[in-house]
C-alpha cells in the first residue's frame, strides 16, 4: 500500500487497528496517518467499514454492545481507543456531524450553545459571541441572524445540517468527523456544505465519509479506499482519482464495482 | 366453475347482518354516553332553576343537606384540587425519575420486569388504597405530625400519588422512548454525559408527552372517589391546608347517593350539578392531554 503523504503534520495516527461486531471482522489491520488541516475522504462500497472507522475516532461505537476493537488511534500522544480514556473527553476534541441532520427541537441559538453550556459557559455575552462565530463559520449566520430564537426545526434540511456543523464547531474541536453529511440533501444544499468543508480545513482536521465519488474528488486532499474492512489504498486524492496504484481502487472509482 | 347465485345471496345477507350487529355494538356506547350527558344536563338545568349560578360559584359554604342551605361549590373544588395537587407533587418527580430510569438507564431485561410491576399498581382496587391511607399512612404520618386528624387531605393525597404514579411513569416513558436516537447521538457527540443527555435532551424533547401524562394523571386524581371518600373525611372545608379534613366533589356524590335523599328534591339535584362540574373538568383535561400526546407524536412522526 502506497503512502506518499509526507506533507503536513500527523493529527491522528491509526495503528494496527481491528474491529469486530460479534464475530464479524469489520476493520482489518488498518494503518493510516491523518494529516492536520486536511480533508481526508473515506470511500468504498456499503459495508466496507468506513463508517465504523470514522466512529472510532470519537468513540461512538461504545454504544454498540457487541463492538470490540484492538490497536491504537493516537491523538496528541494519547490512544483515543484506550478504554481508560473518558469518551466524553474524546468527543469534546473530536466533533461529529451525522448522516441525517439532527438538530435538537430547541431554538437555533440553543442548538449552538448546547455544547458550551454543558461545558459550563454561563455568561450571556460569551454565549452570544459563540452563536455568532459558530454560525458564521458554518456559513449560516446571514440566513438566520434575525431568527435565532425560532425553532431549529423550521429551517430547511440543508440549513439544519449547517446548523449541526455550527453546533459541532461551537465546541471548538480539533477534528471534525462528517459521516455522509450530504446524503439527505439536494444538490444546492450539498454544494454549500462542500464549499464550507473547504473553508473549514484551515482551522480543523476533517474526515468525511461519502458515497459520492465526485464529492470526495471535489473536497478532499487525501482519499482512503476501503473494501471489506481493509484499507486498500490511501493516497492524495488527485493520485487516487487519476492514477490509482491498485486495480481494485480503479475498478471502484470507474464504476466497474460497487 | 358455475357460480351458484343463491349461495352468493346467502353470503351477502350474512355479511350485512354481521355488519349491522357490529355497528349496533359500536353505536351502543355512543348512545349510552349521550344518554348520560343528557341526564346530567337535564338535572343540572333543573338545579340551576332553583339555585343561582352566581351563588353556586361564589358562595363559600356547601351545606345542601342542612336546614340552612348553602350551595357554594368552592369548598368541594378546593378539596378536590388539594388532594389532587398533593398527589401530583408526589407522583410527578417520582414518575419522571422512574421513566428516565426505564427509558435511558435500565437494560431491556430490567425494563421488561419493572414496567409490568408498575402497571399492576394501576390495577389495585382503589378501595384498598383508601384503607391503606386511612389505617396505615395516616397513623404513620401522625407519628411525625401529632396534630394530624384521622381524616385529612395529606394522607389520601400521598396515596393517590402512588396510585397515579404508573400513569405518569408509563406515559412519560413512552414519550421519552420515542425521542429519536439521533438526538441522543448528537448530544453524546457534543461531549454529554448520560445524565446530561437524559435531562437536557430527552426530557425537553419529550416535554409535551410528559405534560400530557401529568394532565391525564390529574384527571384521574380528580375523578378518584373511593380513596378520598374513605380517608379524606366528609367535611366541606374551604381550605388549602393539607392537615385538615376535606370533602371532594366525588365524596359528596357518594355521601348523597348513599343517604336517603328523595328523587326530585334539591339535595338530589345537587348530585347532578356537582357531577356535571366533575365531568367538565375531567373531560376538558382529557382533551388537552390527548391533544398534547398527539402533537408529540406528530413532531417525531
Amino acid at each position: 500500500m502506497s503512502q506518499n503523504l509526507n506533507a503536513g503534520d500527523v493529527c491522528l495516527k491509526v495503528e494496527k487497528f481491528n474491529a469486530w461486531y460479534d464475530q464479524f471482522h469489520a476493520l482489518k489491520d488498518i494503518n493510516m496517518d491523518i494529516r492536520k488541516n486536511k480533508v481526508t475522504a473515506m470511500i468504498g462500497p456499503s459495508g466496507c467499514g468506513k463508517s465504523t472507522l470514522i466512529r472510532c475516532f470519537n468513540r461512538m461505537n461504545d454504544f454498540i454492545p457487541t463492538f470490540r476493537q484492538t490497536g491504537k488511534i493516537l491523538f496528541e500522544g494519547n490512544d483515543l481507543s484506550d478504554r481508560f480514556i473518558d469518551p466524553v473527553e474524546v468527543r469534546i476534541k473530536v466533533g461529529m456531524v451525522f448522516q441525517k441532520q439532527n438538530p435538537f427541537p430547541k431554538s437555533i441559538a440553543d442548538n449552538v450553545t448546547y455544547g458550551p453550556k454543558i461545558m459550563g459557559v454561563r455568561q450571556k455575552s460569551r454565549l452570544d459571541a459563540i452563536v455568532e462565530e459558530s454560525l458564521r463559520n458554518a456559513a449560516l449566520w446571514d440566513e438566520v441572524k434575525d431568527k435565532l430564537k425560532s425553532s431549529a426545526l423550521s429551517l430547511s434540511g440543508g440549513q439544519q445540517q449547517r446548523l449541526c456543523i455550527a453546533r459541532a464547531l461551537a465546541m471548538q474541536p480539533d477534528v471534525l468527523l462528517l459521516d455522509e453529511p450530504c446524503s439527505a440533501l439536494d444538490p444546492i444544499a450539498t454544494s454549500k456544505i462542500e464549499e464550507l468543508i473547504i473553508q473549514l480545513k484551515e482551522k480543523y482536521t476533517i474526515l468525511i465519509v461519502t458515497h459520492n465519488m465526485q464529492q470526495a474528488a471535489r473536497v478532499s486532499d487525501h482519499t482512503a479506499y476501503l473494501y471489506l474492512g481493509e484499507l486498500i489504498e490511501y493516497d492524495e486524492t488527485t493520485k487516487i482519482f487519476t492514477a490509482p496504484a491498485q486495480k481494485a481502487t480503479e475498478d471502484y472509482i470507474t464504476g466497474r464495482m460497487g | 366453475m358455475i357460480i351458484n347465485s343463491s349461495s352468493v345471496q346467502i353470503r351477502k345477507i350474512k355479511e350485512n347482518t354481521v355488519q349491522a350487529i357490529l355497528f349496533g355494538c359500536a353505536i351502543f356506547s355512543v348512545f349510552v354516553t349521550a344518554g348520560i350527558i343528557g341526564v346530567l344536563s337535564f338535572e343540572t338545568f333543573e338545579f340551576f332553576r332553583e339555585v343561582s349560578i352566581i351563588e353556586f360559584f361564589t358562595d363559600t359554604q356547601w351545606t345542601p343537606l342542612f336546614t340552612q342551605k348553602h350551595f357554594g361549590i368552592a369548598p368541594l373544588l378546593c378539596g378536590t384540587f388539594l388532594t389532587s395537587a398533593i398527589a401530583l407533587i408526589v407522583a410527578a418527580p417520582l414518575g419522571i425519575l422512574t421513566s428516565v430510569y426505564l427509558s435511558e438507564y435500565a437494560s431491556p431485561r430490567v425494563r421488561r420486569v419493572i414496567k409490568p410491576i408498575l402497571e399492576i399498581l394501576a390495577g389495585v382496587p382503589t378501595v384498598i388504597y383508601g384503607y391503606f391511607a386511612l389505617l396505615f399512612v395516616t397513623p404513620l404520618l401522625q407519628k411525625v405530625l401529632p396534630d394530624l386528624p384521622g381524616f385529612n387531605a395529606l394522607s389520601p393525597g400521598i396515596v393517590m400519588g402512588i396510585m397515579i404514579l404508573p400513569i405518569i411513569s408509563s406515559l412519560s416513558e413512552d414519550a421519552m422512548y420515542a425521542v429519536p436516537q439521533s438526538l441522543r447521538n448528537a448530544a453524546y457527540a457534543l461531549g454529554s454525559s448520560k445524565l446530561q443527555v437524559s435531562f437536557k435532551v430527552v426530557i425537553p424533547s419529550a416535554f409535551s408527552g410528559i405534560t400530557a401524562s401529568f394532565i391525564l394523571a390529574i384527571s384521574r386524581a380528580i375523578g378518584e372517589t373511593m380513596l378520598v371518600a374513605i380517608a379524606a373525611g366528609q367535611m366541606p372545608n374551604l381550605t388549602l391546608n393539607p392537615m385538615e379534613s376535606v370533602m371532594t366533589m366525588t365524596t359528596f356524590i357518594v355521601q348523597v347517593s348513599l343517604g336517603d335523599t328523595q328523587t326530585g328534591t334539591i339535595e338530589y339535584k345537587t348530585i347532578f350539578a356537582v357531577g356535571t362540574m366533575l365531568f367538565l373538568l375531567t373531560f376538558g383535561l382529557n382533551i388537552i392531554g390527548h391533544k398534547l400526546r398527539k402533537r408529540f407524536r406528530e413532531v417525531y412522526a
